[in-house]
């Protein structure tokens, strides 16, 4: 490493957007391009800051779009470097068609996802729509609940990303405002042990080995394209969870911080459980154990790897459960919410028993409160006492007005 | 920078060894593998090349064959100017942290794309890269049509043109605007070098080439591709209806340095009237008939506006 390394405290106050920006830092990404959007912009100005004082080597690419971040971070990328970028919301939604051309070239580009609402109404608060809107696209995605995940998720990433097996780009998201401006304690790793973590980039048919030309971005027609998005949905479906779980491994072996493809929380003897993921989790989390002091077993299962959907984590975790909320923080649009149908998918065959309802809340940065969890608990207690959903299955939960319920 | 290749004459040049293979799925008669071959002979230098999703696209690069001896990246209809940008800034990142494979070696970036992937759609990404000064040569093949998608209009299209999205019938005589003038907008960027180049003339566009990819920021060369299938005419006659194109002045070769100072690199000894260019392709066949002659008329008047205007820039110096 011939950049300068930068002291840091054991425990630094970060929020979630400097806490990806200095792992990008620590991961020594070669080209970062990018184009501002809140909640997201900090991430790239850190990068650019540490890029004038020296911290790092890369190339800061400040282009005139969101669409054109991701074509020159996949032309980066396909010339053989660490690549990374940032956005939210209209940013990810106007970079949308790229992002399957990225994992269509198997090309291992980080981008943080600050997760933001998306228009109309115009809104520049947190919630999933953004995240939802890509999930078929082929990338890896990971979800940060704080800024210490956002900041040891990034190097799961990368180092999950730029496997040679692997080689498809990963989104880290966070939630907008929520984890990305709030500052917490964060446990950081050294310049050195980060580094050596993620390690040296090794290219794979990179554009600059100059005496080994390569083609990519080919056109195939009926003859060709169904085989390579089929093996390329056999990687993610069949590599890439037991890859993340031997990072996750490797991690705590080295920060001595655990994570799980899907975390469970009281889920030993759990009657009723909520699903969620961001920032939700730990506002969960803290209510289950509330009620749980008042007579209901509760527990929470926080969805850490949206993409591959991990179905057999998420069928293993509720196998034993009598009610199940699933909670989603998007607009559903016409129909039950991503959530509630991708659980409903994971245990449709496992002969669960569980009742499964779908609530949606928190759209454009509306606080999920401690109060909406609780009453939800007792809502999920009562299907399962009753051995059938009392309510309609989908609920819009602190929503002004009259109560919203569906299906 | 490397030193320039060396051409005698056009045998030599014809038969170097192709980084571009006949082998492809592009017309007969189609200018775009001639311009390729012809920018791509012009060096020998390394080069890093993009296409974006058009006809050269779309008939070079189709899984599991490539015509392509040199890395080749294609991603969108608009992006490829930017995708070859990103990998010349992995290229300076990578020399400077000293990881690169051919260390002694300095490849040139440069993007393809047709004039739907230049002047339309891709035109912000084209526009960022000059801003940005990347050391990038960005080529248009000009065919003043959307040829890939079966011949629609594109902001190239001259007027009076029949396109299948501005068709001659019968109360209409097809394109009603005027060509987008994209020499001078790029040259409004401040960058390095413009140009334009057409294949008749081999020699002014290795000329134009090697002068692009010696000089240190962006490039853009505007290649006038004649179109056998959108034009309507026979496939033999491609190199003709070029001569046509450069010797009546609709195409005027010239270069911009730096924004402002003007070149005229080709003077026709005998300019050929505007009519017969029109004469020659069926895209303008409904033009001839009596009640839109004035139009040739008027196309004429502009072809000589425009090559007073050209001469009193190059004259003026500024």
């Amino acid at each position: 490493m011939a950049f300068d390394k930068m002291e840091l405290r054991d425990i630094e106050v970060w929020d979630g957007n400097f806490a990806a920006a200095q792992a990008l830092r620590q991961c020594q990404i070669d080209v970062v391009a990018a184009y501002p959007i809140t909640p997201s912009t900090p991430i790239v100005e850190g990068y650019a800051k540490f890029l004038a004082d020296g911290y790092v080597e890369g190339e800061f690419v400040m282009v005139e779009s969101e669409h054109a971040a991701m074509s020159g971070c996949i032309g980066a990328s396909a010339a053989g470097g660490r690549v990374a970028t940032a956005t939210s919301s209209q940013g990810l939604a106007l970079m949308s068609e790229t992002l399957y051309q990225a994992s269509g070239m198997r090309l291992p580009i980080i981008l943080n996802l600050v997760n933001r609402a998306l228009a109309s109404p115009l809104n520049v608060n947190g919630d999933h729509s953004d995240m939802y809107m890509v999930r078929d696209s082929g990338w890896i995605q990971f979800d940060a609940y704080n800024p210490q995940e956002a900041y040891d998720l990034n190097f799961i990433a990368f180092k999950v990303a730029e496997d040679h097996d692997i080689r498809l780009p990963a989104i880290v998201n966070q939630d907008g405002f929520m984890t990305s401006h709030t500052a917490q304690g964060v446990k950081t790793l050294s310049d050195d042990v980060a580094y050596g973590f993620v390690g040296e980039f090794k290219p794979m048919n990179d554009m600059l080995d100059l005496d080994h030309p390569v083609t990519h971005g080919v056109q195939t027609e009926e003859d060709w394209h169904f085989e390579h998005k089929a093996r390329q949905h056999r990687d993610l479906m069949t590599k890439v969870i037991p890859k993340i779980e031997a990072v996750f491994d490797e991690f705590e072996k080295l920060s001595g911080r655990k994570y799980n493809i899907v975390e469970k929380y009281d889920m030993d003897d759990a009657d009723v459980a909520v699903v969620c993921l961001g920032t939700s989790v730990e506002t969960a989390r803290e209510v289950a154990k509330e009620m749980r002091e008042n007579g209901i077993k509760a527990g929470v299962v926080g969805i850490r790897v949206l993409r591959p959907f991990p179905f057999m984590q998420i069928a293993e975790a509720l196998k034993d459960v009598k009610a199940i909320a699933a909670l989603d923080r998007s607009s559903p649009n016409g129909a039950a919410g991503m959530l509630f149908n991708e659980i409903a998918g994971a245990l449709y065959n496992t002969g669960s028993k569980a009742l499964l309802s779908g609530y949606v809340y928190g759209l454009g940065g509306r606080d999920l409160t401690k109060t909406h969890l609780r009453d939800l608990y007792k809502e999920l207690q009562a299907n399962a006492d009753a051995g059938k959903v009392t309510t309609q299955l989908q609920q819009f939960i602190g929503v002004r007005g009259p109560k919203l319920a569906f299906l | 920078m490397s030193e320039m290749k060396k051409i005698k004459n056009l045998k030599e040049f014809s038969t170097s060894a192709d980084r571009f293979e006949g082998a492809n799925l592009l017309c007969p008669g189609c200018a775009h593998s001639i311009i390729v071959r012809e920018i791509l002979n012009a060096t020998n230098d390394d080069l890093i090349l993009s296409a974006s999703t058009g006809c050269l696209e779309v008939c070079t690069a189709v899984y599991p064959y490539t015509s392509w001896d040199a890395s080749w990246i294609h991603i969108g209809f608009e992006n490829g100017s930017t995708a070859v940008a990103g990998a010349e800034a992995m290229h300076k990142a990578l020399k400077r942290k000293g990881r690169l494979k051919q260390p002694d070696r300095e490849p040139k970036f440069v993007s393809f794309a047709g004039d739907g992937a230049s002047y339309d759609i891709g035109f912000q990404w084209i526009s960022g890269c000059m801003e940005r000064g990347h050391n990038i040569m960005h080529v248009v093949l000009d065919n003043e049509v959307y040829a890939n998608t079966g011949g629609q209009r594109s902001s190239s299209t001259p007027i009076g043109s029949s396109a299948t999205t501005s068709p001659a019938g019968r109360i209409s005589y097809g394109e009603k605007k005027n060509k987008k003038d994209m020499l001078s907008i790029m040259a409004a960027h401040q960058v390095p070098y413009v140009a334009q180049v057409a294949p008749n003339k081999w020699k002014d566009m290795v000329k134009k080439i090697q002068h692009g990819l010696a000089v240190d920021g962006p490039v853009f060369i505007n290649a006038m591709s004649a179109c056998t299938t959108e034009w309507k005419f026979d496939p033999k006659d491609t190199m003709s209806i070029s001569d046509l194109a450069t010797d009546s002045l609709v195409f005027p070769l010239y270069e911009i340095i730096d924004g402002h100072e003007l070149n005229i690199t080709y003077r026709p000894k005998n300019i050929v009237p505007v009519e017969e260019y029109l004469a020659a392709q069926g895209r303008f066949k409904h033009l001839f008939k009596d009640e839109y002659k004035y139009l040739i008329k008027e196309w004429q008047e502009r072809i000589d506006a425009q090559w007073a205007y050209l001469q009193r820039r190059e004259e003026a110096r500024v």
